[in-house]
């Protein structure tokens, strides 16, 4: 079934009189349950396709379907409630709240949804736990984590919404191999056993290999969509 | 998103940077406070005149010599220059207008007056023995002036407490004793009670001698400096300031009313004009102390924008998580509200400290009332959303993708 849908994007950004085209014409399918990883250099628009899939931005020509739903007309709010109930960010930075708890900043997304609190700290728990966070960290500060730890904890709170699809933007980026190793399994994993859809934007060809299929893009375009031989 | 979590959100970002809300806090806790203390100083001010006022005698009208004026375009002398006002006149009022219960002429100037080698400058006044109950004054020890004193014109003196203290020492037996008015001796009978109050109003400095004993030995005329007349009731005043009025244009030969040679005003006229100016100093001094209140206003915008700035990166991610626009608005508008509110119950409360101080130490008898402590709550809560509203809106309509870059 398919999940994402992209058709003739194209992503224009105007700064002042000079426009530069971000993406051009891409168009591709995702199904439900697949790893994709999207890889490019820098400047090839992986970063900007994120946002359009994440429905953090709208493209300026062509048609991007979630879920058989035409993203390019909804309103602000609505495409925040996409994100809401729909996907998990993973970014490459973390982006935790510095000065929160663990067990805090998993909770953020169900106090947008309007969980009840207990409920809210239990699934919260169960996805710390879920991506191997140790119980006696939940009330640490999350500053006060290792690189790897802050990562995991990310990725609880991408999951605690329980969304359909997973994005992970350069989520080994700030971490060194062998950490990187351990997150990009636990993607592996998700994927397998949890069967969560999965987009991994790279620009690390290792990186992209735990993925089941690559779509290689370069200047705004794709010029390769690949199965890996993993499986 | 609840309720309780907006507070929760608010509480945590609030305290996040203590330091920083605490010294926000402190500007709304001085601009509340200070509007607060300076409306109950002027409230307070505003009562202590009024029952100065109050304290000169019940249903009174008091005439006052007006401008000497003369045929044709003579320069007029000053109001009060008249000297055609005389205690006929006083006498022809009590008689004639029903609607008088007691006239009391009195004429009035400042003396040197010595007394066993201390001596004072004060005023004396040559009153009638009805000027105790129109005038609402009492004797605290000894006698007042009779109406045999009045026809002996006999030199006697009634001194007024404050004036006692400074001729013969502190609460001294003064009785008996002798005082000199322009090298006359006179015998002091009486001393007044206080009336209390200071400045304005005061009548505890000065000293009340027969009126036809000033008239004969210290004026030297039949002229009078007032005649405060009392009605028989306060709805009568008005009718019985309008045939004063007529009877004294007659007696005077007066024919057109706007060149009377005396002024005539009654207890309320004197009490509005005291109360508009101490309505004016209570805007002077609110408005000042307001002053403040929006430089409060503006550190609290000052600093939720800074908060804004700060937090540019969470703010992109709670948008990114699913925050909408208006849960980043709710947010950011309820800290300031919050801060403001705070600032304003502890303004409260320093107001009420300084009001108490004032009290306390000034001359003044503050008053809080509760409507300026409401006003002081609803102005910090305005004054939340109006300073907070702005920084709001820009961390609402922040860009999630450059929010979550911003470095």
């Amino acid at each position: 079934m398919i999940m994402i849908e992209c058709d003739n994007i194209t992503k224009v950004y105007k700064t002042d009189s000079v426009e530069t085209v971000a993406l051009k014409n891409v168009s591709f399918t995702v199904n439900e349950g697949e790893f994709v990883a999207i890889m490019g250099p820098s400047g090839s628009g992986k970063s900007t396709l994120m946002h359009i899939l994440g429905a953090l931005d709208t493209p300026s020509f062509g048609k991007y379907f979630f879920n058989g739903k035409d993203m390019s007309e909804l309103s602000d709010d609505e495409l925040a409630e996409i994100r809401k109930s729909k996907i998990g960010f993973v970014f490459q930075s973390f982006n935790l709240l510095p000065r929160a708890t663990v067990l805090k900043n998993v909770v953020l997304p169900l106090v947008y949804s309007g969980v009840l609190k207990l409920e809210r700290e239990r699934r919260a728990k169960e996805a710390l736990l879920s991506v191997g966070v140790k119980e006696e960290l939940f009330s640490h500060l999350s500053n006060q984590l290792s690189g790897g730890e802050m990562q995991r904890v990310a990725i609880a709170r991408a999951l605690v919404n329980n969304p359909a699809f997973i994005l992970a933007d350069e989520p080994t980026g700030n971490l060194d191999t062998k950490t990187g190793e351990i997150v990009l399994s636990m993607f592996e994993k998700l994927n397998r056993e949890k069967n969560h859809t999965i987009i991994l934007i790279t620009h690390d060809r290792n990186v992209a290999e735990h993925a089941d299929r690559i779509i290689y893009l370069r200047d705004g375009e794709i010029i390769d969509d690949v199965k890996t031989l993993k499986k | 998103m609840r309720i309780r979590d907006l507070f929760e959100e608010t509480y945590f970002a609030l305290t996040a940077n203590k330091s920083r809300s605490f010294l926000t806090i402190l500007g709304i806790v001085i601009g509340i406070g200070s509007v607060i203390g300076m409306i109950s100083i002027g409230q307070g001010a505003r009562g202590s005149i009024e029952s100065n006022i109050e304290a000169l005698g019940s249903n009174l009208i008091m005439i006052t010599p007006g401008f000497q004026r003369n045929v044709g375009f003579g320069a007029s002398a000053g109001r009060g220059s008249a000297q055609t006002l005389t205690s006929d006149d006083a006498e022809a009022i009590i008689k004639e207008i029903s609607l008088v219960k007691a006239v009391a002429p009195e004429v009035s100037n400042r003396y040197q007056i010595t007394a066993k080698g201390a001596n004072t400058n004060t005023q004396v006044v040559g009153i009638t023995p009805d000027y105790a109950e129109v005038r609402n004054v009492q004797v605290a020890e000894g006698v007042f002036v009779s109406e045999q004193n009045l026809k002996s014109e006999a030199k006697v003196a009634v001194l007024g407490p404050t004036t006692r203290d400074d001729l013969f020492g502190e609460n001294a037996n003064a009785i008996g004793q002798t005082i000199r008015i322009r090298s006359m001796e006179f015998k002091v009978i009486g001393i007044l009670q206080s009336k209390g109050g200071t400045g304005f109003g005061s009548q505890d400095d000065r000293i009340l001698i027969p009126l036809s004993t000033a008239q004969r030995f210290l004026i030297g005329s039949q002229r009078v400096s007032m005649i405060n007349v009392q009605a028989i009731d306060q709805n009568s005043m008005a009718l019985a300031q309008e045939q004063i009025s007529a009877l004294l244009l007659s007696r005077h030969r007066i024919s057109d009313p706007q060149l009377a040679d005396f002024n005539i005003m009654n207890q309320s006229d004197i009490l509005s004009s005291a109360s508009s100016i101490t309505d004016t100093l209570t805007i002077l001094l609110g408005s000042i102390a307001g002053i403040s209140l929006i430089v409060g206003g503006i550190g609290i915008m000052n600093m939720m924008l800074t908060t804004v700035t700060e937090r540019t990166r969470e703010i992109g991610l709670r948008k990114a998580i699913g925050a909408k626009q208006k849960d980043i608005r709710k947010q950011f508008l309820t800290e300031a509200i919050t801060l403001t509110l705070i600032g304003g119950v502890f303004g409260v409360i320093l107001g009420w400290l300084i009001s108490l101080a004032i009290s306390k130490f000034g001359n003044i008898n503050t008053s809080i009332s509760l409507i300026a402590v409401l006003l002081g709550c609803g102005v910090s809560a305005v004054i939340g959303i109006l300073f907070g509203y702005y920084p709001a809106l820009r961390a609402a309509k922040l860009n999630p993708i450059e929010a979550l870059r911003y470095e």
